[in-house]
């Protein structure tokens, strides 16, 4: 095995930068796209577990069209088709004048593929919370609206902190995805460095070494939060 | 809009994406059985009590885990003909990709499924005097297998999804053929929704059956 070292490379411009703008898009994306994953999919989760069976269906079809599609699928569809599948003015916008159409692209596919995750999560947490509670909320008058919203919500978010982190963190992950339609983040960043300077070792190991210290920060906080939001009395994950 | 759709262009490249397809399916088979089986090694790794072994093989998973897998791709694709000396082609560098990504999410998979069997049930075998490996083998491991089979197809189907990324090494999956005829073509609408529609219907045939064996499993 023969091979030059140069970590120098990492920290000489403009490969340094490249790393740094790269981390920047992949952590805009994330969190844009957490906002609607999380949205949508309380939306969507809420949805799944109503008692009106035709708002059941349409949960359920959701879930299932977005989970059994491939995500890189979904990012090709979204950004080659649809704007050719709208009316003409507005293709012509999203192609010609919409600025950063990967950006955007990729943050409405992330988003609504993660949604359909959380949605998962979501309708397991109100499941998992007894009858008894909602139909003492039932009986206390509440309309179903308030049974979720004072009842059954607040309960099953603070149960669902450590899968809600599990999905942030594949949101993060998947949005390396976002480089097939062009966005420079950080996993095509480092590829790009790979490709100018050939020291993929040193490329491919910053961007291995960023992700994982995301990662890690992210789930730190999270576990932190996690012993905050514990409900006593449930058997949550929490273990003080 | 939809007027000028054609989807002839679809049945004239047939022969391509079935080839994609038959490559796709290839790469997510030998995955799951390479996957599961260090996947398996790792679980028993973690689990054995010995602290370097469970080291290893935490770091191992942890890091694997928290990194994309396209990223994964990307570093093996350049390292395997580096380590090896010479290029052993695309199929086989995704494949050891695929497999040592997926063995992290096995070994997780696998660590539950082992630990989901009692106690009492490791405690007889050392009673009726099984050493580890025999307790392993004929009574922890039967047990968890059965318990884990659900999730190991979801992972599987979740893992044929995944085989469409080889696209970005331009690995002439099913994901590749059909943007390389949607390139070729022009045709990337007709395209994109025929392999949107495959996938679909591939993966929730998959998790269909997956919840009708849930549904025996649990009577």
């Amino acid at each position: 095995m023969k091979y030059n070292w140069d970590w120098g490379i990492l920290f000489s411009a403009p490969y340094m930068d490249w790393l740094i703008s790269g981390l920047g898009w992949t952590i805009s994306v994330a969190l844009a796209a957490w906002v609607i994953a999380f949205s949508v999919g309380s939306i969507v989760g809420v949805a799944r577990t109503v008692p009106n069976r035709a708002i059941r269906a349409i949960g359920t079809a959701y879930v299932e069209l977005f989970r059994n599609i491939p995500l890189l699928v979904q990012m090709f569809l979204w950004y080659f088709v649809l704007p050719e599948m709208v009316p003409d003015d507005v293709g012509r916008w999203l192609k010609r004048e919409m600025p950063n159409p990967e950006y955007f692209s990729a943050v409405i596919c992330l988003g609504l593929y993660t949604a359909s995750r959380v949605a998962e999560q979501v309708r397991a947490g109100i499941e998992a919370i007894s009858t008894g509670l909602s139909s003492a909320g039932y009986a206390a008058g509440l309309s179903t609206t308030q049974v979720y919203l004072h009842v059954l919500l607040p309960i099953s978010y603070r149960q669902i902190v450590l899968p809600l982190t599990n999905e942030f963190l594949t949101i993060f992950k998947n949005s390396s995805l976002a480089l097939t339609i062009g966005l420079l983040e950080l996993t095509a960043q480092s590829q790009q460095v790979s490709e100018y300077t050939f020291q993929s070792f040193e490329a491919f190991t910053a961007a291995t070494v960023i992700y994982v210290a995301v990662a890690a920060v992210v789930t730190l906080i999270m576990h932190k939060l996690e012993h905050l939001m514990y409900v006593p009395g449930f058997i949550g994950t929490g273990d003080k | 809009m939809f007027g000028d759709l054609d989807f002839q262009v679809v049945v004239d490249s047939l022969p391509l994406l079935w080839e994609g397809l038959q490559l796709s399916f290839a790469l997510m088979i030998l995955a799951v059985v390479g996957g599961m089986i260090a996947g398996t090694g790792l679980a028993l790794m973690r689990l054995s009590g010995n602290r370097l072994l469970s080291g290893l093989a935490a770091t191992y998973v942890n890091l694997i885990r928290s990194v994309p897998l396209i990223l994964v791709i990307f570093w093996f694709y350049f390292l395997i003909p580096l380590v090896i000396g010479r290029p052993i082609g695309g199929f086989y560098s995704a494949l050891i990709a695929f497999v040592l990504f997926e063995a992290a999410y096995y070994c997780e998979i696998m660590r539950a499924g082992i630990q989901s069997v009692s106690q009492g049930q490791v405690s007889s075998g050392k009673a009726s005097g099984l050493n580890y490996w025999q307790i392993q083998r004929y009574i922890v491991l039967p047990q968890a297998f059965r318990n884990m089979v659900p999730i190991l197809i979801t992972q599987a189907i979740i893992l044929f999804q995944d085989t469409s990324l080889v696209f970005v090494v331009s690995l002439r999956d099913f994901m590749t053929a059909s943007s390389i005829v949607a390139d070729t073509h022009g045709r990337l609408i007709e395209m994109y929704l025929f392999a949107a529609l495959v996938y679909f219907l591939i993966c929730f045939s998959g998790s269909f059956f997956v919840k009708r064996l849930k549904k025996e499993i649990a009577r």
